[in-house]
């Protein structure tokens, strides 16, 4: 029985090792950047994200466990009189010149260097810089190991978070340089007011808010209207209109946008919200009035008959009955908006320039030297947290929409 | 299926469809006219494209826009690449998921595996470009790379490598398809594993019984029951790989080698209208047959309610 058992989890493992390396495969690059925008500038730079799983060894570790961690312990504790962990006692030693002579002191008795050999040490200039030299590192370890929390510290931060969120593109970090006065010749007034910096990722996100939100609501609203008719009305050209509609589906961004921005600087309507969710509705409706017509088109003819005898008309079926049961039709089509909105740059890059989206910010701070990867991952990142945040509780009625057959400009 | 009985006034359905015919007549139906008129314009869309035409060089009068968007050397090679783009990404995308979609099947940890491949399509484009950018990331003359897949490399004992921008063996075009499979797998895995539900467990345990192996059952029964769905798929990839922008945009800008379609169309924007929109006239003339055979598909469905 038990080597029955064993072949068969034997047997799967090919399966469960594909897909556990697929996952990883997909998970690692969005792991790497999440990790990376934790880190600080000089980190970044100098080493790999992937580091931070791997122990790092101390400057100065390997010099301290050969030399001292036999008697004081791998933490210094060992020696309650010489607690190497207190900051008040490794305070005088952090230079190697005042860490020499505390080998004076007595070991069990004895001095950490015998008699001799300490005259020999000091007489000697060379020898006493090769001791110096020696102890250097055991000193600078001795300040981590005084410490710990700063050491840890260290390698990681927020400032990049804040730096994205405010557009700081200096050498140092946006508090930084509030903290010694160095705000930028006047750009930055180190208080919230930064936030709605032009060129700040705070902004963007606001931008990216205003225009998502009209551009999710409306079309689904008109759509709602259309594909009403379109199941429950009769009227001339029902079905070649309906056939077309499907065809306008596919049509892509690239045919419209030149017209459209034409038309809006005519109409005085270049980069204004009110002509980007204008256009989102224009290029959602094809898609929203399929899906929701699909929906309608599906309900049961009875409601809508025994509605009618109970003295309704269309306008009370329409919103008594149609829409309040369209409710998941809605959810999954609301999400898809969003996401394709929210998610959108070719558009935004036309017909938004003077109010940059999170998506058209991000490119402006792509370095092509690739100097800024711990402002560009953050940056990443703030852009990723809504829609991350919304397929993830949604996740549902995401895939209810792309099943009911989702193909969009 | 319109219910009989409800009386409708003779403006009733225009009441309700007038917005919707409105907005897309004016933002998809009329723009899209209007391109092409454009693409038979000059650069500024003030004279006929043959205005733009040099003495003693090849012209094709107003069609000049036309001429570039076919002969150019560098739109050729956004064609080529386009075909390419569709050779390689398309089996990769629709391949990967099915194979995730069936795999998946399998394992008790389904769901959270399966939201972890789905999830780029959360994600931007630009968003997911910046992932990959800084997988991609070359140091150069750097002892240690930061580029996750250089380190990698290096730590093997290799040279690092300039996926992003070394035309060999198109390793940047590649750099790129594996981007997009990355980003449209979780599409494809999730649309092609409904379709694997929805066959019948009976056939599947008969076929098991009657001796055939996992093999078997995949590539005679699963595959063929599936097949409309693997079509469906295939052919929405294709007309997403046809008007691929975002990635190329931010990873390459379409540099050493890896123009596409929609990346020159958007080149031209501001410099040459007529240019850009002859250029965006050819991506639907490539995008049509495809519509085509979707409206095909939705017919037949309709036919079939």
């Amino acid at each position: 029985m038990n080597a029955d058992r064993l072949k068969r989890i034997l047997g799967r493992l090919p399966l469960h090792v594909i897909v556990i390396l697929m996952v990883t495969v997909w998970l690692v690059p969005t792991l790497g950047v999440f990790i990376t925008s934790f880190r600080t500038r000089q980190a970044v730079r100098e080493s790999g994200w992937w580091t931070v799983f791997v122990r790092q060894r101390t400057p100065g570790q390997t010099e301290y466990e050969q030399a001292c961690a036999s008697c004081h312990g791998p933490h210094g504790q060992a020696i309650p009189a010489a607690d190497l962990s207190n900051p008040e006692v490794v305070a005088d030693y952090l230079k190697a010149n005042r860490l020499l002579p505390m080998l004076r002191k007595p070991v069990e008795g004895q001095p950490h260097v015998q008699d001799a050999e300490w005259q020999a040490l000091i007489q000697d200039p060379s020898r006493t810089k090769e001791a110096l030299d020696a102890l250097s590192p055991v000193s600078q370890y001795l300040g981590t190991l005084s410490n710990p929390d700063e050491a840890a510290a260290s390698q990681f931060t927020l400032s990049n978070w804040i730096d994205a969120l405010v557009g700081y593109k200096g050498t140092a970090t946006y508090q930084e340089d509030c903290a010694t006065g160095v705000s930028q010749s006047g750009k930055f007034a180190c208080n919230a007011r930064d936030l709605l910096n032009p060129e700040g990722m705070a902004r963007a996100f606001l931008n990216s808010l205003l225009v998502t939100i009209p551009s999710t609501i409306l079309p689904i609203l008109f759509a709602a209207f259309a594909a009403y008719a379109f199941a429950w009305l009769d009227f001339r050209g029902r079905a070649w209109m309906f056939t077309a509609l499907v065809g306008l589906q596919i049509v892509p961004l690239q045919m419209t946008l030149v017209p459209i921005a034409k038309l809006y600087s005519q109409l005085g309507l270049q980069s204004s919200f009110l002509g980007i969710w204008l256009f989102h509705t224009g290029f959602g409706l094809p898609y929203a009035i399929y899906l929701l017509r699909n929906f309608l088109g599906g309900l049961p003819q009875d409601l809508f008959e025994s509605i009618y005898l109970d003295g309704a008309n269309h306008w009370t079926a329409f919103w008594k009955l149609a829409l309040p049961l369209s409710v998941p039709a809605v959810a999954s089509l609301a999400i898809f908006q969003f996401l394709w909105v929210w998610n959108d740059l070719l558009v935004a890059i036309i017909l938004l320039t003077g109010n940059p989206v999170l998506t058209y910010q991000i490119t402006n701070l792509i370095d092509p030297k690739g100097g800024n990867w711990h402002l560009l991952t953050a940056a990443a990142f703030l852009s990723m947290i809504v829609p991350m945040i919304v397929f993830l509780a949604f996740q549902r009625y995401f895939v209810r929409g792309l099943l009911a057959g989702a193909v969009k400009g | 299926m319109v219910p009989k009985i409800m009386k409708q006034g003779r403006f009733t359905p225009w009441f309700y469809l007038l917005g919707a015919l409105v907005i897309m007549t004016v933002f998809i139906v009329y723009p899209t006219i209007r391109t092409f008129t454009l693409s038979l314009r000059d650069k500024t869309g003030a004279n006929w494209a043959s205005a733009d035409c040099v003495r003693g060089q090849p012209c094709w009068g107003i069609f000049e826009n036309y001429r570039y968007a076919l002969t150019d050397k560098e739109m050729l090679e956004a064609l080529r690449n386009n075909a390419l783009w569709i050779l390689l990404t398309v089996p990769g995308t629709v391949g990967a998921g099915l194979m995730f979609a069936v795999l998946t099947d399998r394992v008790r940890y389904e769901r959270i595996a399966k939201t972890i491949v789905f999830l780029p399509m959360a994600i931007s484009f630009v968003g997911a470009s910046i992932i990959w950018k800084f997988i991609y990331y070359l140091e150069a003359g750097a002892r240690s790379q930061i580029g996750l897949l250089n380190a990698i490399i290096v730590a093997l004992g290799g040279e690092p490598v300039a996926w992003l921008t070394n035309p060999k063996w198109i390793v940047n075009n590649i750099s790129l398809w594996i981007v997009w499979i990355w980003l449209w797998a979780g599409f494809c895995m999730t649309i092609l594993s409904a379709a694997l539900k929805g066959v019948p467990t009976e056939i599947l345990e008969a076929s098991r019984v009657d001796g055939a192996s996992e093999w078997q059952v995949f590539w005679r029964i699963m595959l063929p029951m599936i097949l409309p769905t693997v079509t469906v798929v295939a052919t929405t990839m294709v007309i997403n790989v046809l008007k691929v922008f975002d990635i190329v945009f931010v990873m390459t800008n379409g540099l050493n080698g890896t123009e596409v379609i929609a990346n020159r169309m958007f080149k031209f924007i501001v410099t040459n209208q007529g240019r850009s929109m002859a250029i965006a006239v050819l991506l639907i003339a490539l995008i049509i047959p495809v519509m085509i055979i979707n409206i095909r598909r939705f017919r037949e469905q309709e036919a079939m309610r």
